[in-house]
């Protein structure tokens, strides 16, 4: 069974059509590479044949490289993989090549989202046409796993765009509706979407052959903006690494490689920059942290929401086609808004109708945005808010199939709502709480159906984040789960599920990275070196910034009902000390307009307080760097395999994924187990008990660690470790 | 192994550099070939004395290029028998030209050399032959390379040098250059520059801004602010390397940092033997010269270990120089250099520097020697030392004292 199909239209036009079977949505896979070089071989060489166009048989025209086949490349090679991934992606630029210099001209018809190596083989026609769909997506997101374009995209696109216009395509990997696309560039043609094939036929069979050659097949050509050399051009790399190198603080070794085969492939004749792009792409590949970050972002992020972890007793159920939302706050208007757009209809509730109001004029706020932004058309916009209805009635939850309550965190109003939800609602409805720091299971005695009940813990702000814990409490049943799972996958999040225990996963690790930069500010380390440490390990905010963000206020009072529940045994009395002198100092955070950072009036972060150095008393010590961000990653990394042993997390693929997307866990490490994994699990567990011994108990490798060291295991398995690598 | 004496030392006035500089219209070649020929009839030495012409260049391209320093030797009255050597060290290759001349003596190669260099910023832009260190990714990103007016700024940040404090140097370096040039200090070694015909085209440095008081300073912005916080964000790769610093304080600006200038300088240099047959008086002697290397970002820190290194080598200590140049690149490379010495203000850079007259780059180095020897001889004082920074994290010393 092919992946591509070939029809010679009466037109001469060839159409080769992606149309892989059994899935919804085209990748490119080793078997579909040659049989798509066998069909433009049978076009470029027929006679009848005038020209080709390649397109798809579904609304999509591709998702981008299957990452398996890296892996089975990989494979294939044996003990030398650098040779047989570097051979393979010359197989693929040899294949690009043959489109891109066939004298006969070759278009690409785009009907929908087109990621990663779909783009970049449009990118080697001679003519790129997309359908016009606000809804589709265009781009090349391989930087978000770790890689960067390596089937000739990055090289394509610098010499048609231009190294200022291509690097956020290439560097940042967004991924753009097709207007915007058009507008850097990148597609030469946008239509209705029902005319994209009549249109590329059109192409084809009217293009002279100076349209079938590409501007860098030309004698004399120069990059647009010029190369590293030019007059501006050197500025303009300088500037481009410079840029790079601040926002990635340096870890993300596929940023840097790009930007290298960019800079190494501008100074050299187009096929040399192909391969010097595949010597960078095979290095980045065989990098550990792209091996980890494909594995959490891509591999196991997949198989999550396909769902890995899905009770197996219960069948795939209908769609949620009514939820109803218990308050209408920040979070409340945030869950309303994203089901909206998922085609669900929202019951928006509040005890204030004004309330309930304000709750869909925020959500309103965000659709217009997207509006604005060309990513979502005006007639769906106008539909998403008409699908929340705003009130105070309960009875509106009679027909929901889901409710999540979203009141403010006070135990008592909580189980009132609850109890109330669950009267007025079927007995079919499941209903969660979106607490963050209450256990489910005392919220679960307020229901008179606990198995029905479960934590669905969103995080802020709920349209941008990608993570939702799903927490099953004692009595919490599959049933329930398995809709929590597939509401999560829904409305376009990823779920992670975990068992309830204070502060679940991820507030249960992110809670200790807060305090061990409180902790050092109060043992009087610098500041503004506690934040660029945590920065440098690859923590998206620093410690005292995203304490700013959460508010002190927040942070401090769940300090204090934790040293309630623990009594003596709590630990953190320093982190403490700080966050009352922070209040007592009237600075709460960056809603308050003052935390440990200064604001403006319009509420932009200026600079550190500079009245921090006299929360630590006068102490002042300069750790090693290499220390402070030790502990700053130790303490999150420790705590969440003690999360791992405690049964709390079940998968240590959720454990990654949690941490990556609900927290920014040092993303290019591919999350805490992976990062303890490239850290060796020997150096981990000494590293830990140096620590230990210097600050404390919070250090303290769990068993798990000793265990593991001792029997020379490691969390993951090479990523070509299964067959015959 | 015979000593290096330095017999003659000469150096055009600095011109402005851009397209209406002074010498905006004279070829580096040119200027070079002035050079060597005052230098040669000066010292009425025979057209073939010499056994090479070493002449430091920060941007060998374009007339620069092509080996400059053989086209000047070949354009001026030296024979043809007189190769040339280019070198490039970029803001210290006028000094290591004078240093590897030396070294060469020492090691008994030769008897004389003309060493010195040029810089025509007007013509060929600083930055025009390129830098793999500043675009190609695999240094840049790796070293974390800033550009000069970044690192200067971070090390007014890490040693605490405020806009006040830069400012009052660059006041300082003014006064100090104009008072010089009233009392004539530079007369001895300013070549003026006239046409093909004799006719005067510069005879005095033409940057000076003897008027420049703290008011018209503060007035300026800081120059590199916004390529250190807005585009592309300098500041937050510098700060990689200095995470203990929350921001870069920008405090340099045209007026605290050096000129950029045109100008050509030369020494004649050679062993006590050749001196004695040429019946020319040794004026100094090259005690030592040190180079280094250090921190690429903060790039412009050499002096301090440079200095330590050149004294080590002459076996001094910081108070038995008399006299020091410390190129004056950026006011907080000076600053940092009397912070980390404790020296006295009063004996360095006495008749200003590079922020009142300006850098030619290649040149500034032969520059500041030549004018640290004139100092000596005019306060009869004994040892002097000059140092300069450098870009990519480099610095060059050389102690002289007179005989």
């Amino acid at each position: 069974m092919s992946d591509f199909h070939y029809r010679l239209g009466k037109d001469g036009v060839a159409v080769i059509t992606w149309d892989m079977a059994a899935r919804s949505m085209n990748v490119m896979t080793l078997a579909g590479l040659e049989d798509l070089d066998a069909l433009i071989g049978i076009a470029l060489d027929e006679p009848e044949a005038k020209g080709v166009v390649i397109t798809s048989g579904k609304p999509d025209f591709a998702g981008g490289m299957d990452l398996g086949a890296l892996v089975a490349l990989r494979q294939q090679a044996g003990g030398f993989p650098a040779q047989g991934l570097f051979e393979g992606l010359m197989r693929i630029h040899r294949l690009f090549r043959r489109i891109e210099q066939a004298e006969k001209p070759v278009a690409a018809a785009l009907p929908g989202t087109t990621a990663g190596i779909g783009l970049e083989l449009a990118l080697a026609c001679h003519h790129i046409i997309a359908a016009d769909r606000a809804e589709a997506r265009i781009g090349l997101p391989e930087i978000k796993v770790g890689l960067f374009p390596g089937a000739g995209g990055t090289t394509r696109l610098v010499r048609k765009l231009g190294l200022l216009a291509a690097a956020p395509l290439l560097l940042e990997g967004g991924m753009l509706p097709p207007r915007a696309v058009k507008s850097l560039g990148v597609v030469d043609d946008l239509t209705p979407p029902e005319a994209v094939l009549e249109t590329a036929r059109d192409w084809v069979l009217a293009a002279g052959p100076d349209e079938i050659t590409k501007p860098w097949d030309r004698k004399r050509h120069r990059i647009p903006g010029g190369g590293p050399y030019s007059r501006e051009g050197f500025e303009l790399f300088a500037g481009a690494a410079a840029m790079v190198n601040g926002r990635t603080q340096g870890v993300y070794p596929a940023a840097r490689a790009a930007l290298s085969a960019i800079y190494e492939g501008a100074l050299v004749p187009f096929d040399t920059a192909l391969r010097i792009e595949a010597r960078w792409f095979v290095n980045t590949l065989l990098h550990p942290s792209a091996e980890a970050m494909i594995r959490t972002l891509f591999l196991d992020k997949q198989a999550i929401e396909k769902g890995a972890r899905r009770p197996a007793t219960h069948p795939v159920g209908k769609p949620v086609k009514r939820l109803g939302v218990l308050g209408a706050g920040m979070m409340g208007a945030g869950i309303a808004h994203v089901a909206a757009r998922a085609g669900v209809e929202v019951a928006l509730l509040d005890a204030d109708a004004e309330a309930a109001e304000r709750g869909k004029a925020a959500s309103a706020r965000l659709t217009e945005q997207a509006a604005r932004r060309g990513s979502l058309n005006p007639g769906a916009a106008e539909a998403v808010q008409d699908r929340i209805t705003p009130g105070t009635d309960y009875t509106a939850l009679a027909d929901c199939d889901l409710i999540i309550e979203a009141v403010p965190e006070d135990p008592g109003l909580k189980a009132r709502v609850l109890a109330q939800a669950e009267a007025a609602a079927g007995p079919d409805c499941v209903i969660a709480s979106n607490t963050s720091t209450l256990p489910i299971t005392d919220l679960a005695r307020a229901l008179q159906r606990p198995g029905r009940f479960l934590g669905l813990h969103f995080f802020s702000p709920v349209e941008k984040m990608l993570l939702i814990e799903v927490i099953r409490a004692g009595e919490s049943g599959d049933a329930a789960v398995a809709r929590a799972l597939d509401f999560a996958g829904q409305i376009g999040k990823t779920p992670i599920l975990v068992r309830d225990a204070r502060f679940f996963y991820a507030n249960r690790c992110i809670i200790p990275y807060l305090h061990e930069g409180l902790r050092l500010l109060d043992e009087g380390v610098a500041p503004a070196l506690i934040e660029n440490a945590a920065r440098l390990t690859g923590m998206p905010v620093g410690p005292l910034q995203l304490l700013d963000e959460v508010s002190i206020e927040l942070a401090a009072g769940i300090a204090r009902a934790t040293r309630a529940a623990m009594g003596a045994r709590y630990p953190d009395a320093a982190a403490d000390r700080i966050l009352s002198a922070m209040l007592d100092a009237g600075r709460a955070g960056r809603k308050a307009g003052a935390g440990f950072y200064d604001y403006d009036t319009r509420g932009k972060r200026q600079g550190l307080w500079p009245g921090l150095a006299e929360l630590a008393g006068g102490a002042r010590v300069d750790p090693d760097l290499a220390e402070v961000k030790d502990r700053l990653l130790f303490v999150q990394a420790l705590e969440a395999v003690r999360a791992l042993e405690d049964g709390v997390l079940e998968d240590i693929r959720e454990g990654n994924l949690g941490a990556v997307l609900g927290w920014g866990f040092a993303p290019w490490s591919g999350g805490p187990f992976s990062w303890l994994d490239m850290q060796g699990i020997d150096t981990a567990l000494a590293r830990s008990e140096t620590l230990q011994a210097t600050h404390g108990p919070r250090f303290t490798p769990p068993k798990l660690l000793h265990d593991m060291a001792r029997d020379g295991r490691q969390f993951h398995a090479p990523l070509a470790g299964q067959g015959a690598a | 192994m015979s000593d290096a004496y330095i017999f003659d030392s000469v150096r055009t006035p600095r011109g402005r550099g851009r397209a209406d500089g002074g010498l905006h219209e004279v070829t580096a070649l040119r200027l070079s070939a002035l050079v060597l020929d005052a230098l040669r009839n000066r010292c009425e030495i025979a057209p073939d004395a010499i056994e090479d012409v070493i002449w430091g260049n920060a941007t060998q391209v374009g007339e620069q290029g092509g080996c400059l320093a053989r086209s000047a030797a070949l354009a001026s009255g030296f024979a043809d028998t007189v190769p040339g050597l280019s070198i490039n060290r970029f803001c210290a290759s006028g000094l290591e030209a004078v240093n590897l001349a030396a070294a060469q003596l020492r090691a008994g190669l030769g008897e004389a050399y003309v060493a010195g260099g040029v810089e025509m910023l007007s013509r060929v832009p600083i930055g025009s032959d390129g830098a793999a260190i500043a675009v190609d990714p695999t240094l840049a990103m790796e070293k974390c390379l800033v550009p000069q007016g970044i690192a200067a700024d971070l090390i007014a940040t890490l040693h605490g040098f405020g806009r006040e404090d830069v400012d009052a140097y660059a006041v300082q370096s003014q006064q100090r250059a104009a008072a010089a040039w009233e009392d004539g200090r530079f007369h001895k070694s300013v070549v003026p520059v006239r046409d093909i015909n004799g006719l005067m085209i510069l005879d005095r440095d033409e940057h000076m801004r003897p008027e420049t008081d703290m008011a018209a300073l503060a007035a300026l912005k800081p120059a590199f602010r916004e390529q250190g916080e807005g585009m592309p964000g300098f500041d937050a790769v510098a700060l990689m390397r200095y995470p203990q610093l929350e921001r870069v304080n920008h405090v340099h600006h045209a007026g605290n940092s050096s000129g950029i200038t045109d100008g050509a300088a030369g020494m004649l240099i050679g062993t006590r033997a050749f001196g004695e047959r040429y019946g020319l008086r040794p004026r100094a002697r090259i005690r030592a010269t040190a180079r280094v290397g250090t921190d690429p970002t903060i790039m412009l820190t050499g002096p301090v270990p440079a200095t330590r290194r050149a004294l080590e080598a002459a076996g001094m200590e910081i108070g038995d120089i008399d006299l020091f140049e410390v190129n004056e690149a950026f006011s907080a490379v000076v600053l940092h250099f009397l912070q980390a010495f404790g020296a006295d203000p009063e004996r360095v850079n006495v008749n200003g520097g590079a922020i009142a007259m300006g850098h030619p780059l290649g040149a500034t180095g032969t520059m500041i020697l030549g004018t640290l020897l004139d100092e000596l001889e005019r306060r009869d004082a004994a040892t002097g030392l000059a140092v300069l920074c450098v870009a990519t994290g480099m610095g060059a010393a050389t102690v002289i004292e007179r005989v």
